[in-house]
């Protein structure tokens, strides 16, 4: 038995909107989990059921081998870090540290030394007798870790904590959160929607669309073995190319191109999917690109163009190499990587 | 040249405005300073006399009303008690209602709150009569009680401190809930300390609301023992100085409770921004 253990957990709000659909998960001691998908699909209601702050209509969580369905958040020994650090303005960083614990009835001395090493750890004892309206952003981020780590709960979650802040304090809290998570070695859950935070912070990814988790697995087994349209569309930046195609006796024909020798059984309308990525130039290539802008990044270059069909398409090369707009590109899949989909149902068939 | 003359211009304005406020007050208290029979024959006075111990002493210790029963030390301790029990009472009823009101989501939350809204629109004098059969069956005429409980229930108080609770983000009641803080608790270590400003703010409010009751008080009490300064300022016989000086000192307790709580209030609002 796994530590946290969701089973056919649903939601269903008053007004009879389904969040979360019949979700099973189990998340082992330790991991990082990260839950990703688009706003409005469920992560975080999913997250908020963990935490005992929506009540479950359907399905049991149970948490280090208890049934925690119908126990009290306060008694469930999870700490939650907020989106908007939900900090408690009226105490200083001392207290609000101290606060959990005060309620817990442990004893003045044991709090100190908690909420010391704690500040030590996150750096910020210095600010300890401030109150949160005086600290900046990535201040009031590391309190509000603090808060959650002085408590030594069984479990983390996070509800996008990091989407407050500017982008490049975004990058350096998110390799902290990494790096403590790993010193700390508690069990997290992170929700985001930003699929670059959950590659990198993930060891598991569940990928969720509309209620219902879609993909579960490493990041990179999820970005190099989509199961889905959706899934495949959301992990990777840019996105990945998708172009309307047919398959007939193994042979498939998208637009003014062929791949013969799929590995599929399937026959019928299908989504031939390609990363930018996974393209290089050749002469004599398999998809001509008439190219629109290009967008110089240093280290890469994003080129956008049209195909033969006015089809917008991405392709990412090398920063060293020159691309004019207007010219035409002669462009070969790298390695057979591509990915197809049944357009009726977005089930991966190769 | 003109931002010289709008400022001194709007300087003007200021000290005519002042003057009108301050000067008769000015005038009642330098008067209340001399003896009767200087104001008889040389009318109000601009500068301060040398009777002002004689005066306020006596009016404070002088044995008034029909049976000579009450002094105005009494009746300020009276109005103290009573503007001190309806600001206390109707901060803690209010601070309750609006909070259950915000928080325990019940179905009817909106309709109870416009239910205690409406009150505002029946004032005290509409159900004076009711109001005081109840307290006279409950034998409560005549007390402390009865003074200050029938007006301790401030529907404009529910409705600030509910407005506040409105603004209070669910985050910071879902952190406390996962803090191990109970409905108490967070009602005791989160709003309070949080709507201390509005507190305070409601507090000087319903204090001066509580000192400048007439009508209620009247009729409630019957004892001398119960007066209270607005009601003395009716009552008050003497001389014209005597007058002068308890109208003087019936000023003082609410103008020194906003003076000492201006301070708290205005700290307040400068540290939660």
């Amino acid at each position: 038995m796994s530590f946290l253990d969701l089973k056919n957990v649903t939601k269903i709000y008053p007004n009879g909107t389904k969040a979360v659909h019949e979700t099973s998960l189990s998340i082992d001691e330790g991991e990082f989990m990260v839950f990703v998908g688009p706003s409005g699909c469920g992560k975080s209601t999913l997250l908020r059921m963990v935490a005992g702050l929506e009540d479950i209509t359907e399905g049991d969580i149970s948490l280090d081998g208890k049934l925690i369905n119908q126990v009290d958040p306060s008694e469930r020994d999870v700490a939650m870090v907020f989106q908007n650090y939900a900090l408690y303005p009226h105490m200083n960083v001392y207290n609000n540290l101290a606060y959990g614990l005060k309620n817990r009835g442990i004893d003045k001395e044991t709090i100190e030394q908690k909420v010391n090493d704690a500040a030590k750890l996150l750096q910020i004892s210095d600010f300890l007798q401030r109150k949160p309206s005086m600290l900046s952003g990535g201040q009031r981020q590391r309190v509000a870790m603090g808060r959650a780590i002085v408590r030594n709960p069984k479990i983390f979650l996070f509800d996008e904590p990091l989407s407050n802040l500017d982008a490049k304090l975004r990058i350096q809290m998110r390799l902290e959160i990494k790096k403590l998570q790993q010193k700390v070695g508690v069990t997290s859950i992170f929700v985001t929607h930003d699929q670059v935070e959950a590659m990198t912070l993930a060891d598991r990814l569940a990928v969720i669309n509309n209620g219902i988790i879609e993909q579960l697995g490493t990041p990179i087994e999820i970005y190099d073995n989509p199961k889905s349209l959706f899934v495949a569309g959301f992990i990777g930046s840019p996105q990945m190319n998708f172009l309307d195609g047919n398959i007939k006796n193994k042979t498939l024909s998208a637009e003014g191109f062929e791949i013969k020798d799929i590995q599929s059984d399937f026959n019928g309308d299908v989504i031939l999917g390609i990363r930018p990525e996974h393209l290089s130039q050749t002469e004599n290539g398999l998809i001509n690109l008439k190219v629109d802008l290009v967008e110089q990044l240093g280290s890469d270059n994003l080129v956008y163009g049209q195909l033969k069909d006015k089809k917008d398409f991405c392709y990412r090369c090398p920063g060293n190499q020159t691309i004019e707009k207007g010219s035409n590109l002669s462009l070969n899949i790298e390695n057979n990587k591509y990915y197809i989909f049944d357009k009726s149902t977005g089930k991966r068939v190769n | 040249m003109t931002r010289l003359f709008t400022s001194s211009f709007s300087h003007i304005i200021l000290f005519i405005g002042i003057s009108i406020m301050v000067v008769p007050v000015w005038m009642i208290f330098a008067s209340s300073t001399h003896t009767s029979s200087f104001i008889y024959s040389h009318g109000l006075q601009f500068f301060i006399g040398d009777s002002f111990h004689e005066n306020y002493l006596r009016v404070l210790l002088y044995q008034g009303g029909f049976f000579k029963e009450i002094t105005a030390l009494k009746m300020f301790f009276n109005s103290f008690i009573m503007a001190t029990g309806v600001a206390l009472l109707s901060v803690f009823t209010s601070l309750m209602a609006a909070y259950a009101l915000v928080y325990y989501r019940t179905k009817y939350a909106t309709f109870l709150f416009w239910l205690i809204f409406v009150t505002i629109l029946v004032p005290l004098e509409l159900r004076i009569f009711p109001t005081y059969s109840v307290m006279a069956k409950l034998n409560l005429v005549n007390s402390y009680f009865g003074l200050i409980v029938p007006i301790s229930a401030s529907a404009i108080a529910t409705l600030f401190f509910r407005q506040f609770y409105r603004t209070v983000p669910d985050e910071l009641l879902e952190s406390a809930k996962l803090d191990g803080a109970n409905t108490w608790r967070f009602f005791i270590d989160f709003l309070v300390p949080l709507s201390k400003t509005m507190i305070i703010a409601m507090f000087i409010f319903m204090f001066v609301f509580g000192y400048n009751q007439y009508l209620w008080p009247l009729l409630v009490t019957s004892s001398e023992q119960y007066w209270t300064v607005v009601m003395g300022l009716k009552m008050m016989s003497g001389s014209i100085v005597h007058r002068f000086a308890f109208v003087m000192m019936s000023m003082v307790p609410p103008v020194l409770i906003i003076i000492i709580l201006q301070k708290h209030f205005i700290k307040g609002v400068f540290q939660d921004k």
